[in-house]
């Protein structure tokens, strides 16, 4: 019998994780539907005009949509693998031959597909409820595209990177939640981030999840708003050359903590 | 025979504290090998550093011919050929047995089949049901199940079957063996002395570090050769005597007697005892 590679052993834990999240009733509700209730709340609660063409419903599903990418990757990452490393799923593993890159294979795996099922489910809802529009050219297309696998791949090489900051299992939702809800706060997920003070946009700045809206405000909304931002225009180049900057960030620091067992 | 695990001089030290101060281990193919000591003894952190995943600061160490300290891409192939029962786990809950054990086949090179594996270790009737529903027993013969998928030239077991019932430790033991009947060779550490002795074919006592001793179950602290206790009725008095003649005393005793003595028992030193004694805990 031939030995599967790693990328075979990844896909399989792939799947594995997928049957898994899917027979966790909790977490399929969690991590599914929240984005879901809050988009409802907030987008019928401020359904506003903010610019010429543009409501702050429509504001607020492209914020949602890059929060989707942090939600799926970095708080779903952050949270479960820690759980995992205290229920020694991690240290079983360790002492299997399965080649390390097959567990992470099998994490972006899940990440991905639950990132798209949930940008579905936002863009589905955004589109029915709240005048959103898809984009109309190839260019914003390619757009949503690069955002997406970019954007996801940052916040999943993140979200096992930060799995060390919790001490434990049971503690790391109290950890990572509140920074992922603060982050949202300042980089103009909840609110216009314009309208922000002037400290929280530069907090803001520094970490990705705010060019992680403002990328998908440049998908969403008409070309005319991107008059609005900060710059006075969309900042796509910046946008991308930050995602990635952190991506890195990520990678280095994941690689020199990441751990399988709890000390 | 071959030597399995041979390690000499072994040390390792967390901070000022030092787990291990140098073990010298040699563990042959084919042995169920039992590695006793009480908590902070050093045990954990031995086996550990057998199984690789802990760095040693000192000595030689060979498993299977390989030094388990290696990085990257060797190790691979010797774990192809370990297999590793960890103490409790939890984890897989939101799995089925057989979705387990046939995932973890295929992270080996030469694996058993999946549902031979579940047969042995006596879950074909759970073979469908979730992880989190089973029980503790259960639970542990799917830690075993996935141990020994890989079908392992040595297996190691730690504290296999605490929280077992004595039906399910019975089973569990008459499951090591059949391992071992196969071929493969067992590392068990437990706190279970009467595990001890019905399983292992040489135990190791460590304490503080060091190996105090080793031998069979049988011959450890001089208990072959130690004084059998020897009491009986006469009167109102239970008598005892130490001795190292027995027979001699019990056939003089019942000539005494006239043919049966009352209340009679003879006692050599249990496994527990010697055991006891010898990490020095006062047990009297």
């Amino acid at each position: 019998m031939r030995k599967p590679t790693a990328l075979s052993i990844g896909i399989e834990r792939g799947r594995l994780e997928i049957r898994q999240f899917l027979r966790q009733r909790e977490s399929v509700v969690f991590t599914m539907l929240f984005p879901l209730i809050l988009l409802a709340i907030f987008g019928s609660v401020f359904s506003n005009s903010i610019s010429e063409g543009v409501t702050f419903s429509q504001y607020f599903v492209a914020g949602m949509i890059a929060s989707g990418l942090v939600n799926t990757g970095f708080q779903q990452l952050a949270i479960m693998i820690p759980v995992e490393r205290d229920f020694g799923t991690l240290k079983r593993l360790r002492g299997t031959p399965m080649p390390a890159s097959s567990y992470f294979i099998g994490k972006a795996i899940l990440v991905t597909l639950s990132m798209l099922v949930q940008v579905f489910l936002l863009l589905a809802a955004g589109i029915a409820f709240f005048g959103v529009h898809l984009p109309r050219s190839i260019d914003k297309w390619l757009l949503l595209v690069a955002l997406l696998v970019l954007g996801s791949a940052c916040s999943t090489i993140l979200g096992i990177a930060f799995s060390n900051v919790p001490k434990s299992g049971r503690g790391a939702s109290a950890v990572v939640s509140p920074v992922v809800i603060v982050l949202q706060f300042f980089s103009g997920v909840f609110f216009i981030f314009t309208d922000l003070p002037h400290w929280m946009q530069q907090v803001a700045a520094i970490f990705p999840l705010k060019w992680m809206t403002q990328g998908a405000r440049s998908v969403f909304l008409p070309d005319s708003f991107a008059t609005r931002e900060v710059a006075g225009n969309w900042e796509t180049g910046r946008t991308f050359a930050i995602i990635a900057a952190w991506l890195v960030v990520g990678l280095i620091w994941a690689i020199r903590s990441f751990k399988w067992e709890r000390d | 025979m071959s030597t399995v695990i041979s390690v000499s001089g072994l040390r390792k030290s967390y901070g000022s504290t030092q787990a291990v101060a140098g073990v010298d281990l040699a563990i042959e193919q084919g042995e169920i090998f039992a590695l006793l000591g009480p908590n902070g003894a050093g045990k954990t952190t031995t086996v550990e550093i057998l199984e690789g995943f802990r760095d040693c600061d000192s000595g030689d160490v060979r498993v299977l011919d390989f030094d388990p300290s290696t990085k990257g891409h060797a190790g691979q192939s010797w774990r192809d050929r370990i297999g590793i029962v960890l103490q409790s786990t939890h984890d897989a809950g939101d799995l089925t047995v057989f979705e387990s054990v046939s995932h973890f086949a295929m992270y080996y090179e030469n694996p058993k089949d999946a549902r031979d594996v579940i047969e042995l270790v006596g879950l074909t009737e759970k073979s469908d049901a979730l992880g989190r529903t089973l029980s503790g027993g259960q639970r542990r013969r799917l830690d075993v199940a996935l141990g020994i998928i890989g079908n392992p030239e040595l297996i190691f077991l730690d504290e296999p079957t605490t929280g077992f019932d004595p039906e399910a430790r019975r089973a569990f033991w008459h499951l090591i063996r059949k391992l071992r009947d196969e071929g493969a060779t067992i590392l068990l550490t437990t706190h279970y002395l009467d595990e001890a002795e019905a399983l292992a074919d040489r135990v190791a006592v460590i304490n503080r570090g060091k190996i105090i001793e080793i031998a069979t179950p049988d011959q450890l602290g001089g208990r072959a050769t130690s004084l059998a206790t020897v009491s009986w009725r006469d009167g109102q008095d239970i008598r005892s005597e130490k001795s190292a003649n027995p027979t001699a005393l019990v056939a003089s005793l019942s000539a005494q007697f006239g043919g049966e003595i009352p209340e009679l028992n003879v006692k050599r030193a249990s496994l527990e005892d010697i055991y006891l004694e010898m990490i020095g805990v006062d047990h009297a």
